[in-house]
């Protein structure tokens, strides 16, 4: 897919086979990003589990996340793990933490020029990026500077 | 602390072995071999027969099988096996906890710590899986090609970098310790490959701020510890060395899936550290020789600030190489050249390494080295550490 950050050919993103993550999966899909919400102490979650760490809960859902994401953490990668990065060259992997959403934290790539500044602590904008060619299909939750 | 719940002195290291360490693929043996050979050579150190091991702890889910090595060597009886779960290397310090606490309530009287890698034989820890498809939590960082350990690491060591005003300088002189020190020491893999500044500094980024000799080496290999009661140490004909204190864990949430750990820029060792020297009985400024691991020089950084050795803001002029620097630095470090530039056996030749000064047998002996103290595998979790001690400390 030519509009995607990384060259083809890296695990594609599974549900996990249990179901745990299955709605955020989905969700990215419809253009929506989701993330675990307790419906007894309203306390966000993430990665996903079972229960809430909080009050022990098992009444979870996946609830919309709008908050606002800012860059937590970031790093440029320039040495390829993966053949399929073998003439990627350097390319941008952040952490973003949503401050509103009890400081919840997502891996993700920032998109654009891979060797522009990084700022810890700048305000960043989800995109949705379609792999919907794949067999099967999936997203990605990307990032990009305002 | 009670004295009964406490490991101080009571159990001793008598033995230690090492196998020839080779670069990564290069072993002529494989695995479980290696594993055989560390462990009659640490048990041939001690002057005791293989035959009399009753115990095996191991960690990072070691693939030598504890029965199968006590059919192989003839072990009269098997009273101990032991896995110290995850962690990766943060489980070196911690499987010789677990040994330790064996011997110390009875259940077995003599316990091989050990670790063996074939990284040819079985596959690299530096690479991304090969698969169509990842799902649990990977799901959420290999699609981003965030996938191999230093990625991981980097992340943490960067808002660290940040936070606190950490220039480059500082992973440098880790390095630069690392490798001045394995140029004394014929068993180390970059033994004869002296860097300098300049080396490092123009070496490549493999993900920032880690350049290429900010991480560890990839080796075959395997590594053994032979533990008894301490009360039995002075029949060995070795100096004695004791266990002071052994700590694994890590703190509140430090698990929590997809970097979600509430304290994230951290070693992972804040919780650990009180316990450890108060079971010791010593403070950092007790400490003579340090042996920190090195998965990447950022940990190392992270651990010594968190145990105690450098405050914060002292950071960027504490990190000075020969500060590093056995015999006379403030705080020798690494010194057989750990695993940037001895070998990578999953810091295991770290312990024999601060054993080694208790005995007064290292290649960069640091004088009169009494307390000996060994950070095992930060920024994971568990993470564990131990601190050894001479005759003098009991």
């Amino acid at each position: 897919m030519s509009s995607a950050y990384l060259a083809p050919g890296l695990p594609a993103p599974a549900p996990s086979p249990d179901g745990l993550d299955t709605p955020y999966w989905e969700a990215l899909a419809a253009d929506q990003l989701v993330a675990q919400r307790c419906a007894n102490c309203q306390g966000w979650q993430w990665g996903p589990e079972w229960i809430c760490h909080r009050c022990l809960s098992s009444e979870l859902s996946f609830e919309p996340l709008d908050a606002q994401a800012r860059i937590y953490s970031y790093e440029r990668v320039w040495h390829p793990v993966h053949p399929a990065l073998k003439d990627q060259g350097p390319y941008l992997v952040v952490l973003v933490e949503f401050p509103d959403a009890d400081g919840i934290r997502m891996v993700g790539n920032l998109l654009g020029d891979p060797q522009q500044e990084v700022s810890i602590g700048a305000d960043v904008v989800r995109v949705f990026e379609h792999h919907r060619e794949a067999d099967p299909p999936f997203t990605l939750l990307q990032w990009r500077c305002p | 602390m009670p004295e009964s719940r406490s490991l101080r002195g009571s159990v001793a290291v008598v033995g230690v072995g090492e196998t020839p360490y080779y670069k990564r693929g290069e072993s002529p043996d494989p695995e479980f071999k290696l594993a055989l050979d560390a462990i009659i050579r640490a048990c041939e150190d001690a002057g005791i027969s293989p035959k009399d091991v009753d115990g095996f702890a191991s960690f990072s889910n070691d693939r030598s099988d504890p029965s199968r090595l006590a059919a192989a060597l003839g072990c009269n009886e098997l009273r101990f096996a032991n896995m110290q779960w995850g962690g990766g290397g943060g489980g070196g310090s911690g499987a010789i906890g677990n040994a330790a606490a064996a011997i110390a309530t009875g259940m077995a009287d003599c316990v091989v710590v050990f670790r063996a890698l074939a990284q040819g034989q079985f596959g690299r820890f530096g690479q991304g899986p090969r698969r169509n498809a990842i799902a649990g939590e990977f799901a959420h960082t290999i699609p981003y090609g965030l996938m191999s350990p230093g990625q991981m690491f980097a992340m943490k060591v960067q808002r660290f970098m940040h936070d606190h005003g950490v220039e480059q300088s500082a992973l440098r002189a880790i390095s630069l310790a690392s490798y001045h020190h394995a140029q004394n020491n014929p068993r180390a893999v970059m033994h004869g490959r002296p860097l300098d500044e300049t080396g490092y500094d123009e070496s490549r980024w493999i993900v920032e701020p880690f350049h290429l000799y900010d991480c560890c080496l990839e080796n075959d290999g395997a590594a053994a510890l032979v533990l008894v009661a301490g009360e039995r140490a002075a029949d060995f004909d070795h100096p004695s060395c004791y266990l002071l204190s052994a700590v694994a864990g890590s703190h509140y949430r430090a698990g929590a899936p997809v970097h979600n750990t509430p304290d994230y820029a951290t070693s992972t060792f804040k919780t650990l550290v009180p316990r450890l020297y108060e079971m010791a009985e010593v403070d950092s400024s007790d400490v003579d020789v340090l042996q920190s691991y090195e998965n990447f020089t950022g940990g190392v950084l992270m651990s010594i600030v968190e145990h105690g050795f450098c405050a914060l803001d002292e950071v960027n002029d504490f990190f000075k190489k020969d500060n590093f620097l056995a015999p006379g630095g403030a705080l020798p470090l690494n010194t057989s050249g750990g695993n940037l530039a001895e070998c990578y056996m999953h810091g295991l030749g770290l312990n024999i390494e601060a054993v080694r000064q208790i005995r007064g047998q290292s290649t960069s002996q640091v004088p009169d080295a009494k307390v000996s103290m060994v950070i095992s595998g930060p920024m994971v979790t568990p993470v564990s550490a131990c601190i050894f001690g001479a005759e003098e400390t009991l």
